[in-house]
This record gives C-alpha cells, sequence and structure tokens, in this order.
C-alpha cells in the first residue's frame, strides 16, 4: 500500500514559502527551455510550410540560393519543354521565372533597415502559389510599379501597408495588396512584377530561377536527373522542399536557440541542486513523520516512492510557474536573418502542447533526479531512530 | 565581523550536505552567466583588435551585401580629404575541398598593393609581400588558419566558387599575422575579375565592399559621410561604417541579441538569488531555537545578522569561484565550437570579475530579509519555537 499522495500535497502546502521559491527557481529554468522550444517550433514551421513536393526549382550549377544564381532566357525555353511538368487549363507549362533580390526597409525596431526579399513574378508564378490569398486589396498589376507585401511585412514595417509605397531600385513602387501564404516563408518576401524588377537592377532578360510544377511527386526525381543531365543549361533542380529545409540550417535562428537550449540545461542541473535541498529539509523535519508511517506499516519503497512524487510534484508546479511566465510570448513576431539570403523571415513563437509538455516534462525530471537521493535517505531511516530524531 | 568567522564556518559545516548543494546549485548556474556575459562582452565590447581598427571604414552597397558596387567607387573613394588608401575587399564565398565546417573560412579578393597599405596591422616578410602582389593567382593566408589547414607556402589552394560562377587555382605566396577575427585567405580582386569576364559575366568589373584607410581616428565619421555623400544619387549608392560598426550590423542580423541575452542573464541571476535565499531562509527557520539561545547568551541583534549573511555570503563566493574555473571550461569549450568565430567568446578579467561580484551581491541579498527577521525574533517566543 501505498503512502496517499493527498499527504505530499498537504506537506507542499504547509511549507508554502519553501515550496514557492523552489517552485519559482524550476519555473524559471522551464521558461527558458519553453521559450527555446517555442522558437524552434516557429521557425521550424516557416520552413517547413514552405515549399511544394510536386515542385523543384533550378539554379545555376555549384549556388544553393535564389540570389546568387542566374538561369538565362534560352534555358528557360529549354525547361519548358522537358518532359513530365504539369501544365494550366490552356496548355501552358507551370514554370516560372523568377527573380530575387534583396532591399533594405527601415523597421521599428531597427531604424537603420533590415534586409527583406523581393520576389520578381510572371502572372504564371500565382499559378504555382495558389496557397496564397489576399487579405487585402489586389494583386499587382504587371504593367505598373506596384507589390503585393506577405502578412510578415506588413505588420512588421509600417510603410509596407496596402496604401502606402516604398522606395527601392530606380524608384518608388506602391503598394496595393497585401497576401498571406500558409506559414511559409514567401510571407516574409515582397513580390513584384518580373520585369519591373529586372529592369530597375539593370538585369535583361533571364531569371535568378525556375520554379517548376511537375506532374507527381514522382517526376520530380526524373526532372531533376533531366535537368542535371542537359549539358547545355549548366544548371542544377532541386526539389522545392529541399531547398527550403536547407535555409533552416543556415539560419541564424539556429543560434539563438542553441544558446537558450544550453542555458535551459545548464540552469537544469542548478535547479536540481535547489530541489534535493528543499527535499533534504522536508526530510529533515518530517524525520519523526516518517518512523510514525513506518511504524503504522507503510514499507520502505512506499516512503520512497512518496517522497520521490512530492519532489515531482514540486517541480510540477515549477513547470506550470514556467509555462505560465513564457505564455505571453505565444505568437509574438519576430525576425531571424539568414545567411544565405542575406534577409528577414518573419516567425512567430509557438507556445503550443509541444513546447509546454516539453517544459512539463523537462520539470518533472528535475523534480525527479533532484528528489530522489533525499528520499532515498528517508526510506532507508530506522523506525525508532526516525522517531527520535527532530 | 572576524570574532564571528569561526561561528560562520561551523554552520556551514554543521549541514555539509546542504552547504554542498547550494554551492554546486550556484557554481553551475553562475558559470551559465560567466558564459553569457563572456559572449555579451564579445559581442558588443570587444577591445579594438588593433590601433589600425579605429583607423578603417568599410564601405558597401547601401542595400545589402549582395548587391556589388562597380570597381570605379575605388578611384573616387580614393580622391577623399582624409582617405590614405582604399582597397577592395570582397567576399567570395566558394567551397574549399568539400563544405565541412573544419573547412570554412573567408576569402576575400584584395588589391595586394592598397591591402599592404590599408592592413598596416597583417604582418609578412618583405620579398613575401612582394611574391604575392606579382603573381596574379597568388595568395595570402592567415597564420592560424594556415596552421590549422597544413598549408605552406607554394601549396596549391583550389576554391569552387557559388556566388561567382567560377573556380580559383591559386598559389600561396604569403603567410601572414593577422589581429583576432582577420583569419581569411586572400587573392587578386584583378584575378577574379579576368575570371568572371571569361565566364561570360555582363558586369564581372564589381567589388562587393572596399577596405579604407583614414588619415586620423577624428577623420573616420567624416570620411564615412563624405562617401555615402558621394555616391548618394547614383545607381550604386553605398553604407560605409568604421570597422567596427560594420561587424555589430552582422550580429544585428541575429535578430535583438542584446535583449535576448539580457533577459537570460537576469532569469539565470534571479534563479540564483532565489536558490540561495531559500536555502538561507531553510537553515534560519532550523536554528530559530538557536539563535534565541546566542541572544539570552549577549549576541546583539546586528552580530546574528552578521552572522547569517557572512554565511551566505561565504557559500555565494566560495560558488562564485568554481564557477570562474567552469566558466573557464565553457568558454574555451564555446570558443572552440564557433570555429572561425572563436575570438568572440573571450575569458577575460572583466567575466571573473562581474561573476565574482554578482556571486558576493546574491550572497547578500539572498540573506538580507532571512537575517534581518532572524535577528528581530522575540526571544522568549523563539526558545519556546518547536521547529
Amino acid at each position: 500500500m501505498g503512502v496517499p499522495l493527498r499527504y505530499n500535497l498537504r506537506n507542499l502546502v504547509e511549507r508554502k514559502g519553501t515550496t514557492l521559491m523552489t517552485a519559482l527557481g524550476i519555473g524559471l529554468t522551464v521558461a527558458v527551455l519553453i521559450t527555446s522550444i517555442a522558437m524552434k517550433r516557429g521557425i521550424d514551421s516557416v520552413f517547413a510550410g514552405s515549399g511544394n513536393s510536386e515542385q523543384a526549382i533550378v539554379l545555376r550549377t555549384g549556388t544553393d540560393s535564389e540570389l546568387n544564381s542566374t538561369v538565362k532566357e534560352e534555358n528557360y525555353q529549354i525547361v519548358r519543354r522537358l518532359p513530365g511538368i504539369a501544365k494550366d487549363a490552356s496548355g501552358e507549362p507551370l514554370v516560372s521565372p523568377e527573380a530575387m533580390t534583396v532591399v533594405n526597409l527601415p523597421s521599428v525596431e531597427n531604424p537603420n533597415g533590415m534586409n527583406v526579399s523581393v520576389r520578381g513574378l510572371l502572372p504564371i508564378g500565382l499559378k504555382l502559389r495558389e496557397s496564397a490569398k489576399l487579405v487585402s486589396g489586389r494583386w499587382n498589376d504587371p504593367g505598373k510599379r506596384e507589390v503585393v507585401v506577405g502578412e510578415g511585412i506588413a505588420s512588421r514595417y509600417p510603410a509596407a501597408r496596402v496604401g502606402g509605397s516604398i522606395q527601392f531600385g530606380r524608384g518608388s513602387w506602391d503598394v496595393v495588396g497585401e497576401f498571406v501564404n500558409g506559414s511559409s516563408s514567401s510571407n516574409s518576401e515582397i513580390w513584384a512584377d518580373l520585369n519591373q524588377l529586372r529592369g530597375d537592377f539593370e538585369q535583361q532578360g533571364g531569371s535568378n530561377s525556375l520554379l517548376v510544377r511537375l506532374e507527381s511527386v514522382a517526376a520530380v526525381q526524373t526532372f531533376t536527373e533531366a535537368v542535371k543531365n542537359d549539358q547545355r543549361l549548366g544548371s542544377a533542380a532541386i526539389p522545392e522542399k529541399v531547398y527550403y529545409a536547407n535555409l533552416t540550417k543556415s539560419s541564424t535562428g539556429v543560434v539563438l536557440q542553441s544558446i537558450g537550449f544550453l542555458v535551459a540545461v545548464v540552469m537544469a542541473i542548478g535547479a536540481g541542486f535547489a530541489a534535493a535541498n528543499t527535499m533534504y529539509a522536508a526530510v529533515a523535519r518530517r524525520s519523526s513523520e516518517i518512523g510514525t508511517l513506518r511504524a503504522l506499516g507503510f514499507s520502505r519503497a512506499s516512503i520512497l516512492k512518496s517522497f520521490v512524487l512530492e519532489s515531482v510534484a514540486l517541480a510540477l508546479l515549477g513547470g506550470v510557474v514556467g509555462a505560465l511566465l513564457a505564455a505571453p510570448l505565444n505568437n509574438l513576431s519576430a525576425g531571424i536573418g539568414n545567411f544565405q539570403t542575406f534577409s528577414e523571415t518573419a516567425f512567430k513563437f509557438q507556445i503550443d502542447a509541444v513546447a509546454i509538455s516539453g517544459g512539463l516534462i523537462f520539470a518533472a525530471l528535475i523534480g525527479l533526479v533532484g528528489g530522489f537521493l533525499p528520499a532515498w535517505s528517508a526510506s532507508r531511516k530506522g523506525i525508532v531512530a526516525a522517531m527520535r530524531e527532530g | 565581523m572576524f570574532r564571528l568567522a569561526p561561528l560562520i564556518l561551523r554552520n556551514i559545516f554543521r549541514h555539509r550536505r546542504r552547504s554542498l548543494l547550494t554551492l554546486a546549485s550556484t557554481a553551475v548556474s553562475l558559470s551559465v552567466l560567466g558564459l553569457l556575459i563572456a559572449l555579451f562582452q564579445g559581442f558588443f565590447f570587444a577591445p579594438a583588435s588593433s590601433p589600425q581598427e579605429a583607423l578603417r571604414l568599410i564601405s558597401r552597397h547601401k542595400v545589402s551585401l549582395t548587391n556589388v558596387l562597380p570597381a570605379s567607387h575605388e578611384a573616387r573613394i580614393a580622391a577623399i580629404d582624409g582617405v590614405v588608401s582604399v582597397s577592395p575587399y570582397s567576399w567570395f564565398g566558394g567551397v574549399y575541398k568539400n563544405d565541412k565546417p573544419e573547412n570554412f573560412f573567408a576569402r576575400f579578393a584584395v588589391d595586394p598593393e592598397e591591402l599592404r597599405k590599408v592592413y598596416v596591422d597583417y604582418k609578412a616578410p618583405d620579398e613575401q609581400w612582394k611574391a604575392f602582389t606579382r603573381n596574379r593567382t597568388g595568395a595570402a593566408i592567415a597564420r592560424k588558419l594556415a596552421d590549422k589547414l597544413n598549408i605552406k607556402i607554394g601549396d596549391r589552394v583550389n576554391i569552387s566558387g557559388d556566388i561567382y560562377p567560377v573556380n580559383l587555382e591559386l598559389k600561396i605566396e604569403m603567410i601572414y599575422d593577422a589581429p583576432p577575427n582577420n583569419d581569411a585567405v586572400l587573392f587578386h580582386v584583378k584575378y577574379l575579375t579576368e575570371l568572371r569576364k571569361a565566364a561570360g559575366e555582363a558586369d564581372a568589373d564589381t567589388v562587393g565592399t572596399f577596405a579604407i584607410l583614414a588619415r586620423s581616428a577624428d577623420d573616420v565619421p567624416r570620411i564615412g559621410r563624405a562617401v555615402d555623400a558621394l555616391f548618394d544619387n547614383s545607381p550604386s549608392p553605398t553604407r560605409t561604417e568604421s570597422e567596427r560598426e560594420f561587424a555589430l550590423s552582422f550580429l544585428a542580423f541575429l535578430g535583438n541579441v542584446k535583449l535576448y541575452l539580457a533577459v537570460i542573464c537576469a532569469a539565470v541571476t534571479f534563479t540564483i538569488l532565489l536558490v540561495s535565499a531559500n536555502t538561507v531562509a531553510m537553515s534560519v527557520r532550523e536554528r530559530t531555537r538557536e539563535i534565541a539561545i546566542l541572544r539570552t547568551l549577549g549576541y546583539s541583534p546586528m552580530e546574528i545578522l552578521q552572522t547569517v549573511i557572512g554565511e551566505s555570503v561565504l557559500i555565494s563566493v566560495v560558488g562564485g569561484a568554481v564557477a570562474i574555473a567552469f566558466t573557464l571550461g565553457l568558454t574555451t569549450l564555446g570558443s572552440s565550437a564557433l570555429g572561425p568565430f572563436g575570438d568572440t567568446i573571450k575569458f577575460t578579467p572583466q567575466v571573473v570579475l562581474a561573476v565574482g561580484v554578482t556571486a558576493a551581491l546574491i550572497g547578500v541579498l539572498a540573506a538580507i530579509v532571512p537575517a534581518v527577521l532572524a535577528s528581530r525574533r522575540n526571544i522568549v517566543e523563539s526558545l519556546r519555537y518547536a521547529g
């Protein structure tokens, strides 16, 4: 028979001050961990939500970034005729030549400006991005100096909102619409007309990359082989999903995440020692009670279990405190840089079930490890000696 | 105070396990604080790597590092009053051997003749400078990097391009000693331009960044403004900053690092404070009767206060000392993990001081409330306290 859990919970309530202080200490540790998980989940969801598994991106051989890539006009024509490419209703192959450039926009937090990606598209580009939906305004008119902005841009850069105008290239561009594209990184992009944009940056003809929709997921592999083996092209095709997975790796968010996890783990060691201290004090204070419990017939094992559970309960309380401390960060929008694209990608901290349960498990572990030795010493006490103590 | 020292020591040693656990908890948490402080210092308060650093400016395209500048900017910058010399200093990127992290290092296209004037703190024998300048496919490598990659004078180094569609075939002509964070392979910008023209690039005569040496530190801000004003209305406007500001702009790229580190440091410090305060409170509560007896023996409330605070401070400070040793280990580990940016994390006297002072302050702050309460407690009531 086990010692009732109520006995432990009442003891925790009885020692309010100590319980709260220890829980708060564990709570801060857990808060650091939850924040790091939330950041990782936010960043991962951006890149995991980017790219379509039926699509591939064609870049110059030797580069893995759209920015450094060029694809000549004649190569665009060659790629259009490759087999396995999906076609739209009018029979046009779904191949989108795209330009990519980086511009500097001042933001609230950073008056010197942060870098933002601008993508140049032809109308066909939108057909490869059916998931992009207008939030307000309209799509840009290809003949005009107009742009549409992703919601991540609109929320972070005051000037880049519908009705406003932004300066880059050879002058001013009107913002005519705001779009959202799932949780993908295109929410951190500005879209303009391909030819207008290339003209502004003195690049005539051709594009940086080609985005290609294939007939099926299986066709992607065949297509990448075909591009690789075509000596005329000097290009390589990468599945779009793989392209975005690589971007995650080079994102600077990884640095901050790693610092966060390292700090959380080291703090947890400290918090574990503190939990042990609290539990040793509890054991010492309740020496005669332990003797009484033993005299009543509770086994050493049930005493051990009881004190370990008390420690875990204490730590879980800390975990809840930690979750509450971290909760206000939920959905907070922040930006991370990327050394691959030299621009900023917006993400949202995701304090979701995974982050919180991660924090609680972490807390329980601190309690388990910190509480084991004190509980062990409690269970080893001789009945008579224990009753005499304290 | 010293009269109380034996009592303080006895109290610490009476509860060896508790003192040790508190000490360990403080030491572990303080060491991570030490690491963060070292990182913070490396990011924001790094001392100038050499006296010349303060004299240099870096000019790049106003929009971003991926936008290039025409090579013709060089002559126009050089004509500005106060500019001693200018050299292209273009990031090449590329891949050496494979994309393993240990083979990643900086490669810059430079004009060796001008570079020698701008980076007077790059030290190499005169004949090596001359050999590097003479050979269009020659290259220079920083000594630390050469040792790490086991590269010697006369070695061939091939680097395949990713930003540029060209491959470099270089011969090492010079090994130079450079101030921290300047480890790179340098080669002729002329060679790069030639290759780019051969590859059919339309605008091959471009440069990523220019390094500028100013006559005096006072000239630096004015030159920065003058360069930017010169190209403000051109198709290729510039942003010119001191070498330090340029480095910090990379950091801005990581996000709000300053705030992030500050918040984590605060969380760590507050956690240690809670843990220590909790321990002091537990000890004092257990000794309620004992303290009352000391009072009846004639110890003043002030002396009680001093024993409690003394005990807490002593444990904290010893914890701090252990933490400093841990920090040394963590910074060494962190530094090697960062590879080419390893100089960012350094174990400095300032880090030691910061950890030490924090430890002492935590010792005092953690004890102050329980100590005051204990010293003020009514003697008779305390004697009755059952514990």
